[in-house]
């Protein structure tokens, strides 16, 4: 064993998670520190990754596990976005009185799965990852356990997911009856295309994952859950867990079955299409802000698979970035949703934006930017991610999609442009608080200028995402 | 290294809109105090454009002021640059936005500086729009210009503002997507979308066609032809009268520009193979757009619909592919731009006074306001195209163009000539003269300062250019002939590669 140095990050992330567990018991009064403790833990698992040179590419136990340039950027992007929400999520718990020491540690412990998932070149690393990830995330969903809703989407999501998960298992099983192993890379070597059992692997597994991103057709557990759970955790659901599916996707997908293309590409096609079109067209009826981010994050996702159905290397970068600015702009969005307090109550009606630009010109002027950069309006970043998604499909002549994504965007557009309409041309209501924490202002201010100036110098995000090579 | 004239035209407006946003509200508690800022803004910009026609030199049709910097690495380049045809564009540009800023008197009473800082951007990026060499920068000013149009109907509007707002910016989405995937295709086809190399590389014969009907689904929505004109008509009367100037004046000379530019610059085989169905639809738009004209209530929705039997004839001036066409063409834009911006404010002066758009509320004005019945005399006549006036010298060139292609065409085009004057002397007559009927009518002012100023400045170059055009023929002569020989070399190596295909 002598490159454990590769694994710090897992190991440090874990040993926190016990010694915060801990810690938690022993000062119950002082949950703040504790709180913060988690976020500095955050901060040296990121730093930790940079312990070794980021483009090293080894693999341990067995090459069961591997550490390259891929894992180390999703795992950065991991782990930014759960301090970003552990970073917002403080004022609101207090507000609804869940501000307890079990949510910094289940984030934790989730994002150690999503770690575990994105490094595993092996199906049953994947699927030990894939599980903690889901345990945290249950309990995650009902955390504000009064209410109703809360443990009705905690509920939801534990039952439809267990069931995606027993899917999943049954295509490992099948793969590995009919390669002999569940390692990617001996699997790649054994395989032979006319096993159809391979393929029915395949396809079990491409499901389990796509419930995961919450692609149609196994999307029907979103929006329940992004309304039921408490909003910090529906920020949670909508990035993180995404980026750590997606990082799957594009292992399972490019190292052991890149010569099968044939077989799983239609699939991923129609996935993406279903979502793009599905997503959008269903956002426009809901009034519900968390319910209209649901299914608006559903067609981004078909948006992301659109580069990853290209079969290229410039297909995943797309991808990648594109799951990288999405990350960006629900970013933005949540901190905005976060900041509709009145008398502490939080607000997420749609209609509760009525008129906001008259009381709140600089949230609305941002939300502004957010909103038409979701769109994929340019000069905003959203623009390039889409750009760069139908330059990939374009290169493989796949015109039907990039026309069909392309089309997509402008139903999107409607509701979007439903949402600018009531904050700026609707009737004002009442002012919201504004003695909002720092935090959330700072995150929202973060995101909002990359997104306005991303123009300024677009190729920077690119030439990082370009040394990402699979094939 | 040159200073970057282009680049500091398009920042300029910006940087003035960035300025009024981060100003505080204390600051600009005198409510002129943001308009003085914008329109210091506008017209220095309007300073450096004539300087750079100065600059400019019009003996050859290279791109000049030429900027290239690295932007998409190994992929699309910042690159702007004018020629002949674009700098009439810009100097256009920066003529109206001041006019438009001092027009915003009384007529928007809310957010005055979030309005000021929307025309400001949209005159950043309309800039933009004509000078970049690059497909991909195109695409971006072309459609970041929705969103301070759409703010700007939407939030300043009439009644229906919403509906109008939201139909304008899906209609024109929805036509630019397709342009979008035409350029990535372009550039996969090609491996490049800097605009002077495509003119050099042409573009493969087999994909023409379809990435033309691309680029024509995006540049007829914005024009807008025939069927696709609905837009037009709702987003003017909705709009406040300084959006229906930007967006009648400028706004849809991007898409004659784009036709010029791109269709005939990178398509020739395919603007021959479509030639009859643009000649048909701007036949179409021409007579048909016309006659409803003849039969609107309401002022705006007339010049509106107006507008759209005038960008008939552009389109059919530049499908000629004639030096006469074309010239006309771009002559007929510029005074379009001049004379309809002028025709909106005119009826956003009597609107302002009575709150009416209807032609029935007025009647006998010319006793009432006889300096502003002077006024609205000389662009009703431009607007019909009266010799003495620049409205004229475009209509006359196009249809001397077209005549060398198709005398049928220009015949039905002529029809369209007669119902201009039909409409526009009709509307003259019943808002002008007759008995004034209306008693709410003696008590109206007749025109103040500013609108003496604004008005007067936009009649003189009407009159001037009517009288002396070589000003702007000399500018864009060089351009277009250059851009038809291209055109036609371009065009006869097409059809050799296709004769050698088989």
């Amino acid at each position: 064993m002598d490159n454990t140095n590769l694994i710090y990050p897992e190991i440090f992330i874990s040993l926190s998670i016990m010694f915060l567990l801990i810690l938690g018991i022993f000062k119950k009064k002082n949950f703040n520190f504790v709180y913060n403790l988690s976020i500095i833990s955050l901060v040296g698992t990121v730093i930790l990754i940079f312990n070794h040179p980021i483009e090293t590419e080894m693999s341990l136990f067995n090459k069961s596990y591997i550490i390259d340039y891929l894992s180390s950027f999703m795992k950065i992007l991991t782990i930014l976005s759960g301090i970003f929400v552990l970073i917002i999520s403080s004022k609101y718990l207090k507000l609804c009185k869940i501000f307890q020491i079990e949510y910094p540690v289940l984030i934790l412990s989730s994002i150690l799965g999503m770690m575990v998932m994105i490094s595993s070149n092996d199906l049953i690393v994947f699927y030990i990852g894939l599980e903690l990830q889901s345990l945290a995330l249950y309990v995650l969903a009902s955390f504000n356990r009064d209410q109703l809703k809360s443990t009705e989407a905690g509920l939801k999501y534990f039952v439809l997911s267990a069931l995606s998960s027993g899917v999943l298992l049954y295509g490992c099983s099948l793969i590995y009856g009919f390669s002999g192993s569940t390692n990617f890379i001996i699997i790649s070597n054994a395989i032979n295309s006319s096993q159809y059992g391979l393929t029915f692997g395949i396809v079990f597994i491409l499901v389990g994952l796509a419930f995961k991103i919450s692609a149609v057709p196994f999307h029907m557990w979103a929006p329940d859950v992004y309304e039921g759970s408490p909003t910090t955790v529906t920020m949670f659901f909508a990035i993180v867990p995404k980026i750590a599916a997606l990082t799957v996707f594009i292992r399972f997908l490019y190292v052991p079955f890149i010569n099968t293309i044939d077989q799983w590409q239609m699939i991923i096609v129609f996935l993406s299409i279903a979502s793009m079109i599905f997503g959008s067209v269903a956002a426009i009826g809901q009034t519900n802000l968390k319910r209209l981010i649901a299914y608006s994050s559903i067609s981004h996702m078909g948006y992301t698979l659109a580069g990853l159905s290209t079969g290229t290397n410039e297909g995943i970068q797309s991808s990648i970035f594109y799951i990288s600015i999405y990350l960006l702009m629900n970013l933005g969005l949540f901190s905005c949703l976060l900041m509709l307090k009145r008398n502490n109550q939080y607000y997420e009606s749609v209609e509760d934006l009525s008129g906001l630009s008259k009381n709140h010109p600089i949230l609305s002027l941002s939300l502004l930017a957010i909103l038409f950069s979701l769109a994929g309006i340019p000069p905003l970043a959203g623009f390039f991610a889409k750009f760069y998604v139908f330059k990939a499909a374009v290169e493989q002549s796949m015109y039907f999609l990039a026309i069909v994504g392309l089309l997509s965007t402008v139903i999107a557009a409607f509701y979007y442009l439903r949402i600018i309409k009531i904050i700026y041309f609707d009737p004002e209501k009442e002012k919201y608080d504004t003695d909002n924490n720092i935090g959330l202002k700072i995150s929202l201010t973060f995101s909002t200028l990359l997104i306005l100036l991303y123009f300024i110098s677009p190729s920077r995000l690119v030439e990082i995402i370009s040394k990402i090579n699979i094939i | 290294m040159n200073f970057p004239i282009l680049s500091s035209l398009i920042l300029l407006p910006i940087i003035g809109a960035l300025f009024l946003l981060f100003s505080k509200d204390s600051i600009l508690k005198n409510y002129q105090t943001s308009k003085y800022v914008a329109l210091f803004t506008s017209f220095a910009n309007f300073i450096i454009a004539i300087y750079l026609w100065f600059l400019f030199d019009s003996s050859t049709s290279d791109f000049q002021f030429i900027e290239d910097k690295e932007w998409l690495k190994g992929f699309v380049n910042y690159k702007i640059g004018i020629d002949g045809i674009s700098i009439l564009f810009i100097i256009l540009t920066t003529f109206i936005t001041p006019l438009c800023i001092i027009s915003v008197n009384n007529t928007i009473k809310k957010k005055l500086k979030d309005f000021l800082i929307a025309i400001l951007i949209m005159e950043g990026l309309m800039i933009g729009v004509f000078c970049s060499l690059d497909l991909v920068i195109f695409y971006l000013f072309f459609e970041g210009g929705l969103i301070p149009m759409f703010l700007i109907i939407g939030i300043w509007g009439g009644e229906r503002r919403v509906y109008s707002a939201f139909k304008f910016f899906l209609y024109t989405l929805l036509g630019s997507v397709l342009m979008l995937i035409a350029i990535i295709s372009i550039y996969w086809i090609s491996g490049t979308t800097d605009v002077i190399q495509l003119y050099e590389l042409r573009i493969d014969t087999k994909y023409q066609n379809l990435l033309w009907l691309a680029f024509f689904s995006s540049f007829a929505v914005k024009t807008p032809m025939w069927p696709f004109h609905t837009w037009l008509p709702d987003a003017h009367v909705e709009a406040p009268t300084a959006g229906s100037v930007l967006l009648a004046a400028i706004l849809l000379k991007m898409a004659g520009y784009g036709f010029i530019r791109f269709s005939l610059g990178l398509f020739p085989i395919a603007s021959e193979l479509f030639t009859p169905l643009v000649y048909g639809l701007s036949l179409i738009a021409i007579i048909y757009t016309s006659l409803v004209a003849l039969m609107q209530e309401d002022m705006k929705k007339l010049i509106a619909y107006s507008s759209v039997a005038h960008m008939g004839f552009i389109t059919l001036g530049i499908f000629t592919v004639t030096q006469q066409g074309i010239e006309g063409s771009i002559i007929q834009m510029i005074s379009h731009g001049l004379v309809s911006a002028a025709l909106f404010l005119c009826v956003g002066v009597i609107y302002e006074r009575m709150h009416s758009r209807l032609i029935n509320t007025y009647g006998g004005l010319v006793s009432v306001m006889p300096k502003y019945s002077v006024l609205f005399m000389i662009f009703t006549l431009a607007a019909l195209g009266l010799p003495g006036t620049s409205g004229f010298v475009g209509e006359f060139l196009i249809l001397m163009g077209t005549f060398q292609d198709n005398f049928f065409v220009v015949t039905v085009a002529s029809l369209g000539v007669i119902l201009a004057a039909a409409y526009m002397l009709w509307l003259y007559r019943r808002i002008f003269f007759g008995k004034l009927i209306n008693q709410k009518l003696l008590k109206i002012p007749d025109l103040n300062n500013s609108e003496i100023i604004i008005l007067w400045s936009l009649s003189l170059p009407i009159l001037f250019f009517g009288f002396y055009p070589e000003v702007l023929i000399n500018t864009i002569e060089v351009s277009v002939k250059d851009l038809i020989e291209m055109y036609n070399y371009n065009l006869n190596m097409n059809i050799l590669e296709i004769k050698n295909n088989g």
